[in-house]
């Protein structure tokens, strides 16, 4: 056979080619490693970016401006009626009392146009501040006592340095009889920089200095409670049963094509069920944690079955066959041995689920959790918003205050995420067996 | 006196585990015409030293065989000769590996133009998903070696010719090389190997997967693949080796016992290792 | 008692049933020398079981059944006219009757109006009073009945645990009745929408243009309304391509360098690393767009004397190609790991570089699990909502140019369906039909996906 043929190239020959070749060959794979290293680098460079932009306003955002005042708490003009109770101090003139206290820090200012002026430094919520510290210490009635109230959110724009003084007076939103007050309570060092109370405590407030996440943080834990409490009890009783029980036929068939057809469906769809099935035909209030719970639980139902179902088939066979063995009946032998050695792996399916139910907005927004809400929901079955809910209705607000706000809201908010997620790779590391 | 020595521990010993194993290699690791050198080479995966000390070199021209139980290190010290363990991150090589004396594991060699040089035949039969004679052109593309189509054509063809596959496939060139039987899928690799005109030709088991009629094609392909090219060949099967090689080449635990020509290694064995395992006692 | 008071209510009497259950069947075996058919737990379990399930489907049923009924009564009271008018007008008839049941009003009540209303308002109160009656009457009756059905053959595992085999069932039903509620809550929304609006006009219309029909009446509302999808689609896969466009290079690159070059170490932080992209909520991601890439892209253009509308489409894509990168190559990630490491060998050993191996063989190898993960990311992008409602504009313009302002499918969504609606308008009914073919879209890209990988894990198992 091997007569006949030629020889082809001889190896001296292909030698030679194969190095004339090699410095281009060199430069290709160069520049093709070069394209990997930097597509990892803009990859990285995106998240930097964002966490960047994020934190950036996002940890001034933690902080506010307050300004501390000497407040005269003067009995017959906080509590007329002298009870002390929510309702007789309602007929209290705190606003009086807030800013009779502020024309003192400014050494009396005369004249409405002054006065009206210097009322605009601090927040409009701040004789309501006023209202609660009495409450809360009623023995420092009749005292004078050095209190911190926030300041207007134009005015601490203007302390972070973001409104300038070289503008002209008319094109900036502070004027330039506030900035001599403003120099004036600096001066005498009352004003000061401090974690800002209202966010954490605050509830929803069109007044930037005011706002807080406090409600949108009880409604998104309220929220996710009816998301677990239907996802994961659903979720692993479906994987189960599809791993554990079902026969091959053509229902669980179509169990398992809705599940993956659901893992697909945009979760704005589900916002659109909810509406219209749980508000319009089923009659259930709108902006309430419990349909939302309701439609994230059927949105991140895929997400744990998937999961569940992948930790329950790695629970070896041969533990299955050592309990049935010794007569164990099959749901003994699920639920004593096959779940309990699954459950890492069901908990950490179920935590990346809420994970994902935690920062999902357009269902909510179906699902009329976007109305402003100012009360904290005290139950699932009151009015409430959540946390990215808020953050959408923060981004909308055109105050400068605002744009940190909601920067600090997110920071909150991936605060939770990241400790979630850690918590599911922690669950996995740790206690997930291989086998 | 080393087959004294040998004789007398297969008097004097029952079990496998008391033999010593020799810290240098028995009988003769040299050879005439040298393509390839190797000297005290060592390989390490991790923490594992797979390969302890071994010196041998590779007959221009010849087939060397290298045999041994599973686990043995064969594969490893054959995949160093064209650094394809360089794709494995933990494993780590000591030593010299000379062909025209150059080491090949110096920094200042192209892999690119070792593993031209050094081709390799895998165990299981790899055609790439894609036509025959894409398979068998893959190598002179990338390599630049036909300067016009119809040099590539010719190469294509006379490959094939060489791994006597071409009256077989010349009807059907662009259907996938995953179609064919396994050992025609094992032939077309050796042809696709051919097609960059090696000096050596490295096969891992390359019957391993296949029948035994696959098997003695190959065989006979590997026989008259010998008169232009070196081939180094592992291979579990003792009758192959027999059958196939000039040299033959027995690894143990990591160490190369004994190498020698194949006649004299099947029927005079110097080392008791040896001959238990060509008698079959093991492996 | 409240819902929740009540579901708790129920859950303690079960219980009770079930240490009474596991007492009795305890105290049977105690007495004499009989063995129990099944070890006590499973008694307490059948007890508490019997109380507990069926008050709690009582409930439920009542739950969600109640608002129908009352919507069933309430029709009678609707004068002629409304009664024997179309689904339109019942609609408005139940939603003024709402509004009064809420308590909220809109100028004049009609008298039947707010007969009906005070009637409903009744029936919600009566329905509390009977619910909390009947639910824990039938958990009390229940749990007796169960209860005396424990003796010592009482085959209480076997029942116990086939009511569970049945819950189990129940369960796994969940997602199909989703999907039916989904599927049904457009389709039917959307067939009335296309008796208002013929399909072709929706489907092949040029302008979208929607108006309320109040609005129209009135003659306010600036021209007729026209509902034409075509602007929302160019826009959506407009945005996507985008996406697209920064997605698929970085990604598949990123997947590349550490599925074939990068070492452990470096994989080992950097997936991490890229994996928090795709945890990081899509409302961020959208502020993320609107406030600091949307005035970027503006102002760079502007700089080179192009005019950039302030909520580009391009801000958009730009910022949801990002969200994709770790989908793209996760996805591709994994299937670049699965080509056989044999055919990595065959190609080194024939002295290839790692990028012509990567190129030639690794990459045709992959090539349809990552046409499938490109597929997968479009259907994502075409569905993503808050970036889109957070950057791009409203402005149904249909423009090919990255930009304009385009609008598209998922935020006008939003835009309709968030707030008050009008009921039956066509503008309202618009969403449905523009998320019937979201669903549509997606459902199909993600069929043809899943063909796609299968053949591919045909080919290589």
């Amino acid at each position: 056979m091997s007569d006949q043929v030629s020889l082809g190239l001889s190896p001296e020959r292909a030698a030679e080619r194969v190095a004339e070749s090699i410095s281009f060959r060199k430069r290709r794979e160069n520049r093709f490693l070069f394209l990997g290293k930097s597509a990892v680098a803009v990859a990285l460079g995106f998240l930097v970016l964002l966490f960047a932009g994020i934190l950036s306003k996002g940890i001034p955002g933690l902080f506010q401006h307050y300004v501390t005042l000497d407040v005269q708490l003067d009995a017959e003009r906080l509590d007329p009626s002298g009870q002390g109770t929510l309702e007789s101090l309602a007929d209290g003139d705190f606003d009086g009392v807030v800013r009779d206290a502020l024309y003192e820090a400014l050494g009396g200012p005369t004249g409405r146009k002054a006065k009206r002026q210097a009322r605009k430094l601090i927040s409009s919520g701040s004789g309501q501040r006023l209202m609660h510290h009495v409450l809360d210490n009623p023995d420092q009635m009749r005292s004078k006592v050095a209190l911190q109230f926030a300041v207007d959110d134009d005015v601490d724009t203007f302390l972070r340095g973001l409104i300038s003084r070289d503008t002209p007076e008319a094109d900036r939103r502070v004027s330039d009889q506030m900035i001599s007050y403003i120099d004036l309570l600096q001066a005498k060092g009352r004003i000061s920089y401090e974690i800002s109370d209202y966010l954490f405590f605050g509830s929803a407030s069109r007044d930037a200095e005011m706002a807080g996440i406090r409600g949108a943080l009880v409604g998104s834990i309220l929220t996710l409670l009816v998301c677990i409490v239907i996802a994961f009890p659903l979720g692993v009783a479906t994987a189960v049963y599809l791993e554990e029980m079902a026969p091959k036929n053509r229902f669980t068939e179509i169990i398992e094509i809705n599940i993956n057809n659901l893992a697909a469906v945009p979760s704005v769809v589900f916002g659109i069920m909810g509406l219209a099935v749980f508000i319009v035909i089923f009659g259930m209030p709108r902006s309430i944690p419990l349909v939302g719970g309701i439609v994230l639980a059927l949105m991140t139902l895929p997400t744990i079955i998937i999961s569940s179902r992948a930790s329950i088939r790695a629970v070896p066979p041969s533990i299955r066959d050592a309990a049935l063995g010794v007569g164990a009946s099959k749901m003994q032998t699920i639920t004593h041995h096959v779940l309990p050695l699954a459950m890492p792996g069901m908990l950490t399916g179920t935590i990346i689920g809420m994970a994902q139910a935690l920062g999902e907005t357009a269902p909510l927004l179906m699902i009329g959790m976007v109305a402003f809400i100012v009360d904290v929901p005290s139950g699932v079955t009151e009015p409430g918003t959540v946390l990215p809910v808020q953050i959408f209705m923060w981004a909308d607000f055109a105050e400068r205050m605002f744009i940190q706000k909601t920067s600090a809201a997110i920071i909150v908010l991936l605060a939770f995420l990241i400790s979630m997620n850690a918590a599911a790779i922690f669950l996995r590391k740790k206690l997930e067996r291989r086998w | 006196m080393q087959l004294e020595e040998s004789s007398r521990m297969v008097q004097t010993t029952s079990t496998l585990e008391a033999r010593t194993i020799p810290d240098s290699t028995l009988g003769q690791i040299h050879a005439d015409n040298p393509r390839m050198k190797a000297r005290n080479v060592d390989v390490f995966y991790a923490d594992k030293h797979a390969i302890d000390n071994i010196s041998l070199d590779i007959g221009s021209g010849q087939v060397i065989s290298f045999i041994g139980p599973s686990g043995c290190g064969k594969s490893t010290f054959l995949r160093c000769l064209n650094r394809m363990n360089d794709t494995i991150d933990s494993c780590r090589v000591s030593g010299e590996i000379m062909i025209d004396d150059q080491n090949i594991y110096d920094s200042s060699i192209d892999v690119v133009l070792l593993r031209a040089r050094v081709g390799m035949v895998f165990q299981k039969p790899n055609p790439f998903p894609k036509s025959i004679f894409d398979n068998v052109a893959y190598g002179p593309r990338i390599h630049g070696l036909a300067t016009s189509k119809v040099e590539l054509d010719h190469i294509v063809e006379t490959s094939l010719q060489r791994a006597g596959l071409w009256e077989e496939v010349k009807d059907r060139l662009d259907q996938p090389g995953t179609g064919l039987s396994g050992g025609q899928q094992q032939r077309l690799c050796i042809a696709r190997a051919i097609a960059v005109s090696p000096e050596v030709i490295l096969m891992d088991e390359p019957c391993s997967a296949l029948d035994p009629i696959a098997t003695a094609k190959i065989e006979e392909l590997i026989s008259e693949l010998r008169e232009q090219y070196t081939i180094v060949i592992v291979t579990h099967s003792m009758q192959q080796a027999a059958r196939v090689s000039d040299r033959t080449a027995y690894f143990h635990l990591g160490k190369l016992i004994e190498v020698g020509d194949t006649k004299q290694v099947f029927t005079n064995p110097l080392h008791a290792l040896t001959q238990d395992y060509i008698t079959g006692r093991f492996g | 008692m409240s819902l929740f008071n009540l579901v708790l209510s129920v859950l303690v009497i079960g219980a009770t049933f079930f240490v009474f259950g596991q007492r009795a069947a305890a105290g049977q075996q105690a007495t004499g020398t009989i063995k129990l058919h099944s070890r006590s737990h499973y008694h307490g379990m059948w007890a508490a079981i019997t109380s507990t399930l069926p008050a709690l489907l009582i409930l439920l049923v009542i739950v969600l059944g109640k608002n129908l009924l009352f919507q069933h009564w309430a029709s009678h009271f609707f004068p002629p006219e409304v009664a024997g008018g179309d689904a339109v007008d019942r609609a408005i008839a139940l939603a003024k009757i709402t509004n009064v049941v809420d308590g909220i009003k809109f100028g004049e009540v009609e008298p039947w109006v707010q007969s009906a209303g005070e009637a409903w308002t009744r029936w919600e109160s009566d329905t509390i009073i009977v619910a909390n009656v009947l639910v824990l009457g039938v958990s009390l009756t229940g749990g007796l009945l169960g209860y005396r059905r424990i003796s010592f053959k009482f085959r209480a595992r076997n029942h116990v645990e086939r009511i569970l085999t049945w819950m189990l069932i129940g369960s796994s039903t969940v997602a199909i009745f989703t999907t039916i509620g989904i599927v049904l809550s457009i389709l039917f929304e959307s067939i009335r929408f296309f008796k208002l609006i013929p399909p072709q006009d929706f489907l092949f219309g040029l302008e979208w243009n929607p108006q309320f029909e109040g609005a129209e009446r009135a003659g306010s509302g600036g021209g007729t309304a026209t509902y034409g999808m075509i602007p929302m689609f160019v826009g959506t896969f407009l945005i996507s391509f985008i996406a697209l466009a920064v997605a698929v290079p970085v990604g598949l690159f990123s997947a590349i360098y550490l599925a074939e070059y990068a070492t452990l170490r470096v994989r080992g932080i950097v997936k991490p690393l890229l994996e928090i992209l795709a945890g990081v909520p899509t409302v961020v991601y959208g502020f993320f767009a609107a406030l600091t890439v949307a005035p970027v892209v503006k102002s760079v253009g502007e700089s080179v004397g192009l005019e950039v509308a302030s909520e580009s489409a391009l801000a958009a894509g730009l910022v949801m190609g990002v969200m994709i990168i770790p989908f793209i190559s996760s996805l591709s990630d994994d299937v670049i790991n699965a080509v056989p490491q044999a055919l990595r060998d065959a190609a080194f050993g024939l002295g290839s570089t790692k990028s012509e191996a990567v190129r030639q063989v690794v990459l045709p190898a992959a090539l349809p699990g990552i046409v499938a993960a490109v597929i997968l990311a479009v259907s994502r992008a075409v569905g993503e909502t808050m970036i889109v409602v957070m950057a791009a504009g409203l402005a149904a313009n249909l423009s090919f140019n990255p930009l304009d302002a385009v609008t598209t499918v998922t935020s006008q969504i939003v835009t309709i369906l968030v707030g008050d609606q009008e009921f039956e308008s066509a503008k309202t009914l618009s969403a449905f039909a523009l998320a019937l073919m979201l669903i549509v879209t997606t459902l199909a890209l993600n069929y043809y996906a899943l063909q796609i990988v299968k053949k591919y894990r045909e080919q290589y198992e």
